[in-house]
């Protein structure tokens, strides 16, 4: 009576369970990956300690966002599209002019380049509390942009490549060339 | 041979064998298996990021922790004013310490230092609130911070060169 083989077990109904399967993870999968302007924020000083860095002036280019997201360099009023020439030529000092920042080697050496100099400038980006976080961010990825085209013409020059071309530690080199410095610093509490 | 092939050719095709079916099915079921990240908060924010053409990619999501700031979802409950979120749960300015604190706890120690936070805020947010957090974060030690933004590659390049 009993069958001596095992009856074969029927698996036509396990595409429909996999393909079921499938659908609940499609449907629950996010696979955007987030993205943005990445930043270091300065570590917390003591109020008693902080006398403040010695800063020489032409050392610090003053970005301040109003709160009607008015932009401000230096006093001057600009428009966004601006910000971008402005803070590149402040970053490189093409031309050498003493109202712009100077140069002084770099703390650690880098290697390979023990002659490389590099800019002692620091961008100051101030807002006002009833600034817009949207302005607040264009303005932020204008510096940004600033920074990457001076490392993309500083690869091109140090490295003859693009910048995207080159590799992991020439990468490091040039941001070391070409440091990000943007101080953000506490706002003015004009505005509620 | 050929005889064979035109005898055939000329009666019905044969039926596309589909025993292969759940093979391919579940291959594709495994990449989105190992490919999927469960959305693990409900968002109780209304969230429109800002644009921005040098938007870099969050390299390691685990090292990552989420701050939501934006207008709430039920208006008429909780007013239209900004909130924050953290994890399921509006949040006050005081609690972000805390909430860090409890992020580092989970990440391995090697890893602390590398902790992300990022920060997704409502471009219609005054800077007001994110400065109070940018000055909890500070207090709390999480000095990694991605300001999160779509890329947006269609905006017009106005560069020199």
């Amino acid at each position: 009576m009993a069958s001596k083989k095992c009856p074969e077990i029927n698996a036509s109904s396990m595409a429909d369970i996999s393909f079921l399967l499938l659908i609940f993870f499609l449907v629950a999968t996010t696979m955007n990956v987030d993205s943005g302007i990445r930043r270091t924020l300065p570590p917390i000083v003591d109020e008693e300690q902080d006398k403040g860095q010695d800063v020489k002036e032409r050392n610090v280019l003053l970005v301040y966002v109003n709160m009607y997201n008015q932009v401000a360099i230096a006093g001057n009023r600009v428009e966004i599209d601006e910000i971008k020439d402005i803070a590149k030529e402040f970053i490189t000092n093409p031309t050498g002019d003493p109202n712009l920042p100077e140069f002084e080697a770099p703390k650690k050496p880098i290697p390979g380049f023990p002659n490389a100099l590099v800019s002692k400038g620091v961008i100051s980006l101030q807002n006002d509390r009833g600034t817009s976080y949207e302005t607040y961010i264009q303005v932020q990825n204008e510096l940004t942009r600033a920074y990457s085209e001076v490392r993309s013409e500083k690869s091109q020059t140090t490295f003859n490549k693009p910048y995207k071309d080159l590799s992991k530690e020439e990468r490091d080199i040039v941001h070391m060339l070409v440091p990000t410095r943007i101080s953000e610093a506490e706002p003015r509490n004009l505005a509620k | 041979m050929a005889q064979n092939i035109r005898k055939k050719g000329n009666k019905e095709t044969p039926a596309v064998s589909t025993a292969s079916l759940p093979d391919i099915i579940f291959m594709l079921l495994f990449f989105f298996m190992v490919s999927t990240s469960m959305r693990e908060v409900e968002m109780q924010v209304k969230l429109e990021l800002p644009d921005a053409t040098e938007a870099q990619k969050l390299e390691k999501k685990s090292l990552a922790s989420y701050i939501y700031i934006g207008p709430p979802n039920d208006v008429a409950k909780y007013g239209s004013t900004p909130k924050i979120q953290l994890n399921n749960a509006y949040a006050s300015i005081d609690q972000i310490g805390e909430f860090i604190a409890a992020e580092r706890d989970k990440l391995k120690e090697e890893e602390r230092p590398e902790m992300t936070t990022v920060i997704k805020v409502n471009k219609i947010t005054h800077m007001g609130m994110v400065t109070d957090l940018k000055q909890a974060l500070r207090r709390a030690n999480a000095l990694n911070i991605i300001y999160a933004s779509n890329k947006d590659n269609k905006k017009r390049d106005n560069s020199i060169f």
